[in-house]
């Protein structure tokens, strides 16, 4: 368990003001100069140090792909661009963390935006955040008035610009690439890869995106040392992370808590158990939408990190956790879950395109127990078809949850088909007339 | 994919930017390259929407292109495909209900139900122009399910008896207040905080300059003479 002096936002529920003041006295913007005097590689040392991954769902070692911005800025200026679409069901913490710490993610950016020799930074918000827009627009401007951000940011010589942005409504921007489509004011399609963003982002220049997570944690690293962070969690699973409980819990909510917290601890300690109980539990998504659903015996003892959950063939994700119990029609659950990823394709290939919409249509019939048994087998085949043939990762987000449906709970979809056939006259090919 | 096509007569009423809307494009025009104006079309036409009651005509779209040097194809592309652009007319108060599974497995269906029962069909605008209401995905506040968005912001934690008070207090002429509808903190446990409430984080002491910077690289060693 976390101690209080060990987190990082400390303002995670807006007890208190969030304005410059406020902030800086809770620790945001202390010596950021001074943690830049070291130079932009320092940085990213003691990042890689941290053991820091990236906190939008991929995992992604932050400091390495740091790195992988040119060393030297030549003709084409750099970008850093903070994903902060955040759109994957189940999650909801950056939106806590902009609009209750929003210099920590300013002050973040600016750290990041220096690591990699970027003199500018736009912050995508989806479009629906709009209070938390207006609030980090005002910090901002706050930042600007102080001094922090812009010319000579910090007093540290160093140039920068930040910005905020917005989408309008579309899940698929939080896609890096289809974020910069988006950014320029197009579709948001995603982009084949390479070029990679670090070659080739928005506006054809180097540009990093990472989550509005992974650059608000980047300041408190430096200031209280890569060791402290990496003290938290297991190795290659270190830190703290804001986790995000929803579904049949008695209280619902976010909360920071170190890495590899077990997941029946996170539930009881913080969201008072499960609703009726821990033995009232069926079945927990616990990174976001996207990720297979593992049951109850699996959730007994299994850690919330992103090696222990990979083990159990599911994923931390966005660390979202959505808690079933027993009351739940999973089949139903998981049919909402693909009409989801039906709504959000963004058309361009065609197996997500159509495919999507297959997977729903058949579920839905599988919710109501019409359809056959040997459909389910066609409804996996077409699945791992989806998977892995997509420009992007929504075709895998698409298959992931109905894999694991099928994979625990298999039993259900098929009692469901007999049971609605019971009674029923089952005659295939023919319709059914009344008799004269 | 979600199909999205204008189809409306009101498309057909002329569109002028008010002085208000003209100032905002150019603020956000501000934020990028000179040659990357199209970056603005977003919030152009967020802002467009705003002065249009709540939805883009075809001729606002098209004050949106020539405004920002854009070909039409290119932003009625770009308004087919964001969800959050509405074409055709909506409510006075839009109610966006989030039916994605965090909020349904909290009760969604039943908020869906009430606001067909209270306000009418889905996508519809009842008859006294104040209300519509639609069926959105995941809105990101999952921790304070079910949640409905009515025009610009949140309101959280509902029932059907509180989201028929909200309903009831805007015909009323009344503006309720947006954010959760239970006793807790946005979203914070109810009840008893489980973090953060250790005091000495809230005390000034993180504020004083760092003693050391954590793994500063050691000065070159003084040459030896």
């Amino acid at each position: 368990m976390l101690l209080d002096k060990d987190r990082i936002f400390t303002n995670l529920y807006g007890r208190h003001d969030w304005r410059l003041e406020a902030a800086k006295q809770r620790g945001a913007w202390n010596s950021t100069k001074e943690l830049m005097q070291f130079g932009p590689e320092w940085i990213c040392d003691q990042i890689k140090a941290s053991g820091l991954r990236g906190r939008g769902g991929a995992g992604f070692p932050t400091g390495l792909k740091w790195t992988f911005m040119p060393k030297v800025v030549k003709d084409r200026p750099h970008y850093l661009v903070v994903n902060a679409d955040e759109s994957e069901p189940g999650t909801c913490k950056d939106r806590d963390i902009m609009r209750h710490d929003p210099h920590l993610l300013i002050e973040g950016c600016l750290i990041a935006s220096f690591a990699m020799r970027a003199k500018a930074c736009y912050i995508y918000l989806r479009g629906e955040y709009i209070r938390e827009r207006e609030v980090l627009e005002e910090a901002i401007k706050e930042a600007y008035a102080a001094g922090l951000v812009g010319k000579n940011a910090c007093g540290s010589g160093w140039d920068f610009d930040i910005y905020a942005h917005h989408g309008a409504g579309a899940y698929i921007c939080g896609e890096e690439t289809a974020l910069l489509e988006s950014l320029e004011g197009k579709k948001g399609q995603p982009r084949l890869k390479p070029p990679f963003p670090a070659n080739a982002g928005l506006y054809g220049c180097p540009t990093t995106v990472n989550n509005v997570e992974s650059i608000a944690v980047a300041p408190t690293i430096l200031r209280r040392g890569a060791g402290w962070f990496a003290g938290f969690g297991r190795p290659n699973n270190t830190g703290t992370k804001v986790f995000c409980i929803s579904g049949h819990v008695e209280r619902p909510c976010n909360v920071e808590e170190e890495m590899s917290i077990p997941l029946r601890t996170l539930i009881e300690e913080h969201c008072g158990g499960v609703r009726g109980g821990w033995g009232n539990l069926k079945a927990i998504i616990p990174g976001g939408s996207s990720v297979p659903m593992i049951p109850k015996d699996i959730c007994d003892t299994v850690l919330m990190d992103f090696d222990a959950l990979r083990d159990v063939k599911s994923g931390l994700g966005t660390a979202a956790v959505i808690v079933m119990d027993k009351s739940t029609d999973l089949v139903r659950a998981i049919a909402r879950i693909a009409y989801f990823y039906k709504h959000e394709s963004c058309g361009q290939c065609t197996p997500c395109r159509e495919g999507t919409g297959w997977m729903w249509r058949v579920l839905e019939r599988m919710v109501k127990g019409e359809a056959e048994t040997s459909e389910i087998d066609t409804l996996l085949d077409v699945a791992s078809q989806v998977e892995g043939h997509t420009i992007c990762a929504l075709g895998d987000a698409a298959a992931w949850p109905i894999q694991g449906l099928i994979r625990h709970f298999r039993q259900e979809i098929e009692d469901r088909i007999t049971n609605y056939r019971q009674g029923r006259p089952h005659v295939q090919g023919v319709t059914l007339t009344a008799a004269e | 994919m979600s199909h999205r096509r204008f189809h409306d007569p009101a498309h057909h009423a002329p569109f002028a930017f008010s002085k208000e809307t003209e100032e905002q494009i150019t603020w956000w025009e501000k934020k990028y390259p000179a040659e990357r104006r199209a970056s603005a079309v977003i919030p152009a036409l967020w802002i467009t929407q705003k002065q249009n009651g709540g939805w883009l005509s075809e001729p606002a779209l098209r004050a949106v292109a020539d405004r920002l040097g854009m070909n039409y194809i290119r932003v009625y592309e770009v308004a087919t495909f964001y969800t959050m652009f509405n074409l055709e007319p909506v409510g006075k108060y839009h109610f966006q209900v989030c039916g994605t599974t965090p909020c349904m497995l909290r009760g969604a269906e039943r908020l869906k139900d009430f606001c067909e029962r209270k306000i009418g069909p889905k996508g519809h605008v009842s008859g006294s122009g104040n209300f519509s209401w639609i069926e959105v995905e995941c809105l990101g506040a999952c921790v304070n399910a079910p949640m409905i968005q009515i025009n610009d912001y949140y309101f959280e934690d509902l029932t059907i008896e509180t989201l028929e008070k909200i309903i009831d207090d805007f015909a009323a002429g009344k503006e309720p207040a947006p954010g959760t509808y239970v006793k807790r903190q946005t979203s914070a446990p109810e009840g008893q905080a489980t973090s953060l409430t250790d005091e000495a984080l809230f005390d000034g002491s993180r504020a004083k300059p760092l003693a050391a910077i954590p793994n500063a690289p050691k000065p070159p060693e003084p040459a030896q003479t």
